[in-house]
């Protein structure tokens, strides 16, 4: 294989000082790099860093344009582009493998990979009736395909209808479909081995080196390390929308790039500042937790959570940690079993948990968390009111709401999480997404609960709001003993407000480290790499911080 | 000038628009010959008759179940209960509480079908439920000839089995509630308290229902299924009990509706009856996921003002008897107004 540095001619693609904001939130800053023919690029980050919005922007996808378009240049052979949309992109020869698959699964492969672009064959009717009426060549349609796959160099009978192929054929005759255009140079992967098993990720990364050997370029976006560091010609890290380090992988290790990943973004002392004593009573004991959550699928998760700390679960999204939260508390199939202080928690049954005093923040604030068209003050006492029977007071022989108690509990909440309203009787959907969340956390305080689960807490809020709303789970859990679990895909975030972490990696447990653990152990769970690895690094990283400190 | 804004805001548009239309008939009233005593009087008695069979709407809609097309299901278990009052010669208010006391358990297994059924289509309620109106009719035709009832007042008089298409309760308990308390201004004015208090009665009860622990947890269904759920209440539980409450409204009102106007219709007479109810509470403010009981008042006066004042003034007008069509357009109109604006919700 021949994959010579780059010469003196212009690279296939530069990406010269492209930004990118949202609004008032910005997402990309500077980014730079160089892509040059038949080579291959690992774009590296954690959600949320900005890998995305990067391939959105060089797909010209309209979401870029209708919220003000990007700044800085993308050069392909040295000529400046603007991509106005994915069509201009495809002429100019960028191919994309999205995440979810865009493939008619009653098609065959052969159909699919030519969809749009088959092969046609003059016949009478056009003359009548135009070029909607032209015959396809099936013979040449099934050469075309079957040529595409070979140059992936796989198995696959292109007769075959998408819907009776495993997953990971799918990604291959997506990839087959890019390669079948005509003028395909630029070839974007985006998670293409995360559905894949072991066997197949090993035939498409000999695949996506058999393709550069051919000439045409790869990004590769993947969060599994090794992968990376044995496919790519060059490695860019993206961390908070920046370029943290661009590197070869013959130049770094896999632990110098977990660790650039998840950076240090809050400094050693602003952690868990008090060493906290861990108390040994267990609150929550979890046991081979299974649950069929669409996306987050929780396989065989064993936890204990001990009362009075806080417990972080971090893991990258669409590993299953959501699916423990939302599962232990009955809103999606779960099985396995969950005991609360010896009580068994009863699953599949949302009263279950409430009644024994573990609420939960939902991840989807607007969808579950909120009753949008309701005022703040409903919001926040409904939960109580239902399943402890409070807010109510005696008219003649029923009981009906106490409005007077529960507009003065929604203005305690309203001044102590500093809620912006109007008033308590506002619409939560008409404030912002910070203090929306700010009322889910005081619905969820309302209930009392001994134990509370908040999923990705700081999700979609702006920074004020974020620092209150950790600043009130801290207190919460110092002030009124609040075990309390955060679920976030935050490793920062959780490192700031936690005991423990517990990292998710498909559907289990990956490994629990206490939260002063150095970033790069955290890496290492967090790219599937083994809880020996992080271990190791952790014991590194403090034997050095002991011999620097001495 | 802000508390004028304030209030058009509060009340929308709509309903002042209508409630402007209203006060020009009545203005306009005299000058083409009608008389606006009679014609106010009969304002208030439909309004009376019509307003609980508007309230059956509300836990239905409360519960996002939507609008309760399968208002004639209730109201078959009214007209039963009514038959059978009338079938044991229960006279007066008795009579009445009868024709409710047997109406009730058959509203409650009806609405309790009905709200299983409801729950397997979640999201086209609507739709089924227009369906399960008008079928249940279709085969009440049927019940109406098979049943064995047999008073000379009800049975068809050459065959001597069979249910009349109208039956009248003259002389069992016409205006029975209507009549509590009434009084009579001038030849023409006629005011039926009772009917009133027994509709503010069933309001006021309404109005404390969807205040405890049960109705807030129904009005949350009705809002957000999936906060609800994630607070522990049983969904489709809310919604069915919700449907019940609907269904038994129908049965009362429909009775309420009968002692006033005089005459049981039986076969196709609860046909369409779901329809003016819906258009009165839409008129009156509601949407598709919220009502209020200021919604079904407003909206039931509103309505039925305009559906009494409308016909008469324009035929007067007109100098033709054309009160029918005008009915029918003017009623459909509002529903199909109403059923354009239900993105716009406001409680």
């Amino acid at each position: 294989m021949k994959r010579g540095p780059m010469g003196a001619e212009d690279p296939l693609l530069r990406v010269e000082g492209v930004g990118k904001a949202y609004f008032s939130n910005r997402v990309l800053k500077n980014v730079n790099f160089t892509l040059g023919r038949g080579r291959i690029l690992g774009l590296v980050g954690e959600n949320g860093a900005g890998k995305s919005t990067l391939m959105n922007i060089l797909f010209g996808m309209r979401v870029i344009q209708e919220t003000g378009g990007y700044e800085g240049k993308i050069l392909i052979d040295g000529k400046e582009v603007h991509f106005r949309s994915p069509m201009d992109a495809l002429n100019a020869g960028i191919g994309m493998v999205h995440q979810e698959f865009s493939l008619i699964p009653g098609f065959t492969v052969a159909e699919n990979i030519v969809l749009n672009r088959e092969t046609l064959v003059y016949n009478p009717l056009v003359e009548a009736f135009g070029d909607r009426l032209t015959t396809l060549d099936r013979a040449s349609m099934t050469r075309r395909a079957d040529e595409a796959i070979s140059r992936l160099n796989i198995e696959l009978d292109s007769s075959t209808p998408i819907s009776e192929l495993p997953v990971g054929y799918k990604q291959f005759t997506e990839i087959a479909r890019e390669i079948d255009k005509k003028g395909t140079r630029l070839l974007v992967l985006d998670e293409p081995t995360a559905v894949l098993t072991e066997s197949e990720a090993d035939i498409l990364l000999d695949s996506m080196r058999r393709l550069a050997a051919q000439g045409i370029s790869i990004i590769f976006i993947s969060h599994r390390l090794q992968e990376v560091m044995s496919v790519c010609d060059d490695i860019v890290i993206l961390r908070d929308g920046e370029v943290v380090l661009q590197t070869t992988p013959a130049e770094t290790s896999v632990r110098q790039i977990a660790s650039a990943m998840v950076g240090r973004k809050i400094d050693r002392t602003e952690g868990p500042a008090e060493e906290r004593r861990s108390s040994d009573k267990v609150a929550m004991q979890i046991e081979h937790l299974w649950v069929d959550m669409p996306g987050e699928t929780v396989r065989n998760v064993n936890l204990t959570v001990f009362e009075g700390e806080i417990l972080g679960i971090g893991g990258m999204a669409g590993q299953g940690k959501l699916g423990i939260a939302n599962g232990i508390m009955g809103l999606h199939p779960a099985g396995g079993k969950v005991t609360f202080h010896g009580e068994n928690v009863e699953l599949n049954n949302p009263g279950s948990p409430l009644s024994l005093g573990i609420s939960a923040v939902s991840e989807d604030r607007r969808g579950v968390g909120l009753l949008l068209e309701e005022s703040i003050a409903w919001n926040i006492i409904f939960t109580s009111l239902q399943t402890q029977g409070r807010f109510l007071k005696s008219f003649g022989p029923l009981k009906i709401r106490d409005e007077e108690a529960i507009a003065e509990c929604a203005r305690k909440y309203i001044h102590d999480l500093e809620i912006k309203c109007t008033s308590e009787k506002q619409h939560v959907q008409e404030l912002s997404g910070g203090n929306q969340q700010k009322v889910c956390l005081a619905k969820a305080f309302e209930t009392r609960p001994r134990l509370l689960f908040v999923a990705e807490p700081t999700r979609g809020i702006d920074v004020g709001a974020k620092k209150v709303v950790l600043d009130t789970l801290k207190r919460y859990n110092r002030e009124h003993g609040m075990t309390i679990v955060v679920i976030s895909s935050e490793l920062e975030e959780l490192r700031s407000v936690c005991d423990r972490i517990a990292i998710i990696d498909k559907g289990s447990v990956a490994g629990i480290l206490p939260a002063s653990t150095p970033s790069e152990a955290f890496g290492y769970l967090l790219m599937g790499a083994g809880a020996a690895e992080a271990e190791k690094a952790a014991n590194d990283n403090s034997n050095g911080t002991e011999a620097a400190s001495a | 000038m802000n508390r004028i804004k304030k209030f058009i805001e509060e009340a929308g548009w709509p309903r002042i628009l209508i409630a402007v239309f209203l006060v020009i008939l009545f203005i306009v009233a005299p000058f083409v010959g009608v008389p606006v005593d009679a014609a106010f009087s009969d304002t208030l008695v439909r309004f009376g008759m019509n307003g609980v069979l508007v309230l059956a709407m509300v836990p239905m809609v409360q519960s996002g179940c939507g609008l309760n097309f399968g208002l004639p299901l209730g109201i078959i278990a009214g007209l039963l209960g009514a038959v059978t009052s009338v079938e044991l010669e229960a006279k007066g208010i008795p009579g009445v509480f009868t024709a409710m006391a047997i109406a009730t358990p058959i509203a409650v297994v009806l609405g309790w079908g009905y709200g299983l059924l409801l729950n397997k289509v979640k999201g086209e309620e609507m739709m089924i439920a227009t369906y399960v109106g008008f079928s249940s009719v279709a085969f009440m035709c049927i019940m109406w000839l098979v049943l064995p009832y047999s008073s000379s007042n009800m049975v068809w008089g050459y065959a001597g089995v069979g249910l009349r298409t109208t039956v009248s309760v003259e002389e069992f308990w016409q205006r029975a509630i209507s009549d509590i308390a009434a009084f009579n201004i001038g030849d023409a004015f006629y005011f039926p308290t009772g009917m009133f208090l027994f509709f503010l009665l069933l309001c006021g009860l309404m109005w404390v229902f969807m205040r405890t622990r049960t109705g807030t947890a129904m009005t949350t269904v009705g809002s957000n299924p999936d906060y609800a759920r994630a607070s522990g209440v049983n969904i489709n539980r809310m919604r069915t009990l919700s449907v019940i409450l609907s269904t038994w409204l129908g049965a009362l009102g429909i009775i309420v509706y009968e002692q006033s106007f005089g005459f049981i219709q039986l076969y196709m007479g609860p046909f369409m009856m779901a329809f003016p109810a819906v258009a009165a509470l839409l008129i009156g403010g509601a949407s598709v996921k919220k009502a209020s009981i200021i919604n079904v008042i407003v909206g039931t006066f509103l309505f039925q003002g305009i559906l009494t004042m409308t016909p008469s003034v324009i035929n007067s007008m007109l100098q033709t008897d054309m009160s029918e069509v005008i009915r029918i357009i003017v009623s459909n109109g509002m529903i199909l107004y109403a059923l354009t604006r239900v993105t716009k919700v406001r409680s």
